[in-house]
């Protein structure tokens, strides 16, 4: 089968690939550019832990194809630090204490993220809405909803 | 998943001719977020992928208050919700589209794939028979309308030929004294599969009601719509309680619910009746508003 050419830009850089055209963007991120932040949960979309943002809009990667991706913009955990200056939305994460075992962490910051940048400031029973697609398999979250709460209010301040 | 050609056409016609020629072994990816879960689960083993992405005029949504509203086929779930036309006009549908999956879903998922999918229990389709959705449908040999009521034949399946794609959904101009509401009946508060969704739209005359549509999802072969139930509504001034009550019986009545897994028939039966009384009620109050 035909690999076809794939430019991405993820946290600012691009990367000109050649994917076979079932690779899923999350696959690519994590096994061909190495950034395995993201990760595989359920693979099917249900659980949140692959969320990335694609042109400020936060998506499930599990379910897109890397093809589909070719030209867009990509943000991953990864590049959410700047200048080794924590993201608030991380430092809320560690100062709440809102991961455990930490593998839904990435998924949830950055749906978080995406959902902040529309809606600075959000009731506490509209952010759990929004984050219904990601699963904590911890159940850790009360203390998740705390330190996206208090990002939140760190970044209106900001 | 397996591999597959994958096919980027830049126009309808094209990817028409790609599907008529692979037929059968061709798929059309348009959010991806049912064929995709599909391939991976091997129950979808297409050949040929065809996106829809790159054809320009598939994605977006148009207003107008002569002709209607005009929804491109591309057009994300996550921007029916939260578009303000449709939020005030078209409310069913806002409502419907918000309840597909999480807004990562609903980022990726689209109006033409979660219709073109044809799943009995699909959010947005109760809505779209509610508010008198007309589907354009394209192919390499022309254009065609099918009335949203006439295009489901079954789980699955709809009145579309081999090489056929939804381009568009078109929906009539509602008047500001027109409400609309869908309501689902699930376990989760997101990311749950309809148990039973009902979408029921109306518009006042004089402050009578009219043109009175009831929706039903997941209680049929196909979203089917309660024309008893819509009729008596119609019939009498005013719209009591006791008129929502036979109302909602007579549209229990018409549902042809399965019992499965999540619930019985005879509970799917009793929340058809419940939504109609529910959803009927705030779709007067909303057209009155």
């Amino acid at each position: 089968m035909n690999k076809h050419p794939v430019s991405l830009t993820v946290n600012g850089d691009q990367y000109d690939l050649l994917i076979e055209p079932r690779k899923t963007l999350l696959a690519t991120l994590r096994d061909t550019i190495g950034l395995t932040g993201s990760k595989e949960g359920c693979s099917t979309g249900d659980c949140g832990a692959c969320t990335v943002i694609i042109d400020g809009k936060a998506i499930t990667s599990c379910l897109m194809l890397a093809v589909s991706a070719n030209g867009k913009e990509i943000t991953t955990i990864e590049g959410l630090s700047s200048n080794g200056h924590l993201h608030p939305l991380q430092q809320g994460f560690i100062e709440k204490g809102g991961y455990q075992c930490g593998f839904c962490t990435p998924g949830f910051i950055m749906a978080s993220k995406a959902y902040l940048d529309e809606i600075p400031n959000p009731t506490e029973a509209e952010l759990r809405h929004a984050l219904g697609g990601n699963i904590c398999r911890c159940t850790g979250y009360t203390k998740i909803i705390e330190a996206v709460m208090s990002a939140a209010e760190a970044m209106r301040n900001a | 998943m397996r591999n597959f050609e994958f096919f980027e056409p830049t126009t309808v016609e094209e990817a028409s001719s790609l599907l008529a020629q692979y037929n059968g072994k061709a798929r059309l990816l348009a959010g991806g977020t049912d064929l995709i879960i599909g391939m991976k689960a091997r129950t979808e083993m297409p050949e040929y992928v065809i996106s829809l992405e790159n054809i320009p005029g598939l994605d977006g949504i148009t207003y107008d208050e002569g002709s209607g509203l005009r929804v491109g086929a591309m057009t994300k779930m996550r921007a029916l919700e939260t578009d303000a036309i449709i939020r005030d006009r078209y409310t069913a549908l806002a409502e419907g589209a918000a309840e597909v999956g999480s807004i990562q879903i609903r980022h990726l998922a689209t109006l033409g794939g979660n219709i073109g999918h044809a799943s009995p229990a699909a959010d947005a389709a109760a809505a779209l028979l509610v508010l008198d959705a007309q589907v354009q449908i394209g192919s390499a040999d022309g254009q065609r309308t099918v009335p949203i009521d006439a295009l489901f034949t079954g789980p699955g399946t709809t009145v579309l030929e081999p090489g056929e794609i939804i381009t568009a959904f078109e929906f009539p101009p509602r008047p500001a004294n027109s409400g609309s509401q869908y309501l689902k009946q699930k376990i989760r508060e997101v990311m749950d599969l309809a148990f039973v969704g009902v979408a029921s739209a109306v518009t006042l005359n004089d402050g009578a009601v009219e043109n009175t549509r009831i929706g039903l999802a997941a209680v049929a072969p196909t979203p089917i719509r309660a024309t008893e139930a819509e009729g008596i509504i119609n019939r009498y001034h005013p719209v009591t309680k006791e008129i929502l009550e036979q109302a909602a019986e007579a549209a229990s009545a018409q549902s042809r619910p399965i019992s499965d897994l999540r619930c019985s028939a005879e509970y799917r039966r009793q929340i058809v009746g419940v939504l109609t009384r529910r959803t009927v009620q705030t779709a007067i109050n909303r057209a009155q508003s």
